[in-house]
């Protein structure tokens, strides 16, 4: 039946160009049967410019066949918020990333329909333009491939996106809104998830307080601010004291794209990266998350088993699990003995509250207010 | 780019020129012709293949280790001729990380023809540059590569595990440049030797190839042996300059020279 009816369109597809000069030349009596739906004629799209944040790596070019336009990230917008892609409507992508919360939900493991429990903690999605792999375990290497996951996963919306894509068609909004982005008001999966991708492509955080210290303005910060930031950076030495957080969280977007195991567990119970590698050197180890908004985004680690920033850097201080298989190097050697012998990091109270105070000084408000990147109305 | 669109197009002028006439003459001299060459890099350790976190190495001296990050910079590529005169490649900056093959491939373009007895480069980022700031391109590829506190580059790093180690882990973070007098310079500036009677030709119609050695063992072999047990964590500082001794020493050969 499809087969058919898809057959006999573009047929008269055919037909109509090849019957051009017969209309023309007055067969009037033809024009009753060229009912068939009229070739859609929606403008082109306006492109849509990232904005270059200061002091940021250059945002990197969208793919090829996806370039940004005010169109899609606003019909991306609309899919971001919309539950009809959800098996019983209950749940959109914006229920476990919401944006008060740096586009997380504030649960250890995601919930999704049914209130069925994710193995792992909801991502922020914040400065997406500039990771290469996504998710905790880097299973997507694009956003348009990443978006179809949560949708499809029967702990997230549970719903195959094929379903999603027929509802819309028959929502009064999407047609046209589409037809904007697009050029056609036939809904595909690929297009909905181009769409989503552009949106969340603009989700850029970059105007915490700390960009704006960087930026030129250093009375921004306090002392201890400050001095929980040259604990961040720095790499202990046995004379230097330091966190040590940058070798792993450095750079501006305070992420170096890495997986790596943090030393949570000394045996998994969640194999991490490689679950998709398939190497055992690879056990245990999940992305190096960027900590803008870290303040936000509680609870942490890829299975929100840390519930507070004390506890995290407790963890790096003294509970790392030493002994775990894959752990990374910068783990065991990371020590502020001053005879550079015990594996603890060996900070003090002080410290960690100065580190916890810069931590916080990451918080973007301009971010989780922006209207652009909210529900629409 | 007007420049080498006008070379080119002076060549094809000059070729045209040859093939009517079939005259000899050198080209115009006023219009240098350039080539392009390629710097493979072929890392090792010892004679095996350098493959991350899977397989365990041993040293000339018997530690026996695991590599699981492997990163450096190569910089200010000169190449010298038999009269002792040099072309600098400008802005010749590169991130090599073992975990990107694509990294371990330099392309070198618009070199002036000649034949070339000689490499010289910089492994790290020189001190000049790093002063100079506004890092992009390789520069500012990987935030891991700098430390921000201290405003210098590290140069190399291995990272990985050996049973030796009293911590079990091996960081070297081969960094910096300051320190009195330079005293923390683990910057360093090799020429590996070519093969005997091996020249690098460039010319505007060939593509040749130096395949370099990167030997891993480099770091813990040569005027400073390095024994695990008491040198396994080292991040700048007087340990590191001499470990980039032995960078400086041996890290680095040229396997050998396709003309291509």
């Amino acid at each position: 039946m499809k087969f058919i009816r898809h057959f006999s369109f573009r047929r008269w597809r055919g037909l109509a160009g090849a019957g051009l000069a017969g209309l023309l030349l007055g067969a009037a009596a033809c024009r009753r049967e060229a009912e068939a739906p009229a070739p859609e004629h929606f403008p082109a799209p306006t492109p849509y410019a990232l904005v270059q944040p200061p002091l940021f790596p250059a945002i990197p070019a969208p793919p090829a066949d996806n370039p940004l336009t005010v169109e899609g990230v606003e019909l991306g917008r609309h899919l971001f918020y919309e539950k009809a892609l959800s098996l019983d409507n209950s749940t959109s992508c914006g229920s476990c990333h919401q944006q008060a919360r740096a586009f997380t939900d504030g649960r250890a493991r995601a919930q999704g329909v049914g209130g069925a429990l994710h193995a792992r903690s909801a991502m922020a999605l914040q400065n997406l333009v500039w990771e290469p792999k996504l998710t905790w375990d880097g299973a997507s290497p694009s956003l348009e491939q990443q978006a179809r996951t949560p949708i499809e996963n029967a702990v997230e919306m549970h719903q195959p996106l094929r379903a999603g894509v027929a509802r819309l068609q028959q929502m009064a909004p999407y047609p046209p809104l589409f037809g904007k982005a697009f050029g056609t008001s036939t809904i595909t999966e690929e297009n909905a998830l181009k769409a989503l991708a552009q949106f969340e492509r603009t989700l850029i955080s970059s105007n915490s307080r700390y960009d704006r210290y960087r930026r030129g303005d250093r009375s921004l910060l306090s002392a201890d601010e400050v001095r929980g930031l040259q604990l961040f950076s720095i790499h202990p030495n046995g004379t230097l004291r330091g966190g040590n957080c940058s070798d792993c969280h450095g750079g501006e977007l305070q992420t170096d794209h890495n997986f790596r195991n943090n030393g949570l567990d000394a045996a998994f119970a969640d194999l991490g990266l490689s679950s998709q590698t398939g190497r055992p050197t690879d056990n245990g180890k999940f992305r190096v998350p960027s900590l803008r908004n870290v303040a936000l985004t509680a609870p942490y680690m890829h299975d929100g088993r840390l519930a507070t920033l004390q506890d995290v850097l407790d963890h790096y201080n003294e509970h790392v699990a030493f002994n775990s298989p894959t752990i990374d190097p910068l783990l065991l050697n990371t020590t502020n003995d001053p005879l550079q012998q015990r594996h603890d990091l060996e900070l003090t109270a002080q410290e960690k509250t100065q580190i916890i105070a810069f931590l916080r000084t990451l918080t973007d408000s301009t971010f989780i207010l922006d209207p652009r990147f909210s529900a629409p109305r | 780019m007007n420049t080498s669109r006008f070379a080119a197009v002076a060549a094809a002028l000059v070729l045209a020129t040859a093939l009517v006439t079939a005259c000899k003459k050198d080209s115009d001299p006023s219009t240098p012709q350039t080539g392009v060459f390629a710097l493979e890099l072929e890392p090792g350790v010892g004679a095996l293949p350098l493959n991350l976190s899977t397989d365990t190495y041993t040293t000339a001296a018997g530690d026996r280790f695991t590599v699981s990050a492997f990163k450096y910079f190569l910089s200010n590529i000169k190449l010298t001729k038999a009269d002792g005169s040099a072309y600098a490649v400008p802005d010749s900056y590169f991130l090599v990380d073992q975990a990107k093959p694509d990294s371990q491939h330099l392309d070198l373009k618009d070199v002036p023809v000649g034949d070339y007895t000689g490499l010289t480069f910089t492994v790290g980022v020189d001190s000049a540059r790093t002063k100079a700031g506004n890092f992009t391109g390789a520069l500012a590829a990987d935030p891991g590569m700098f430390w921000d506190w201290s405003q210098e580059f590290k140069n190399v790093v291995l990272e990985g595990t050996s049973p030796q180690s009293p911590s079990r882990g091996l960081v070297f973070h081969i960094a910096g440049f300051k320190g009195a007098n330079g005293a923390n310079n683990t910057i360093r500036t090799v020429s590996p030797a070519f093969p005997a009677n091996t020249k690098l030709l460039i010319r505007p119609d060939h593509s040749p190839e130096i395949h370099l050695h990167v030997d891993v063992l480099g770091l813990f072999g040569g005027p400073n042996p390095v024994r695990f047990a008491t040198v396994y964590n080292t991040m700048g500082g007087p340990q590191s300059v001499k470990v980039a001794d032995n960078i400086a020493a041996g890290m680095f050969s040229v396997e050998h020279i396709h003309a291509n």
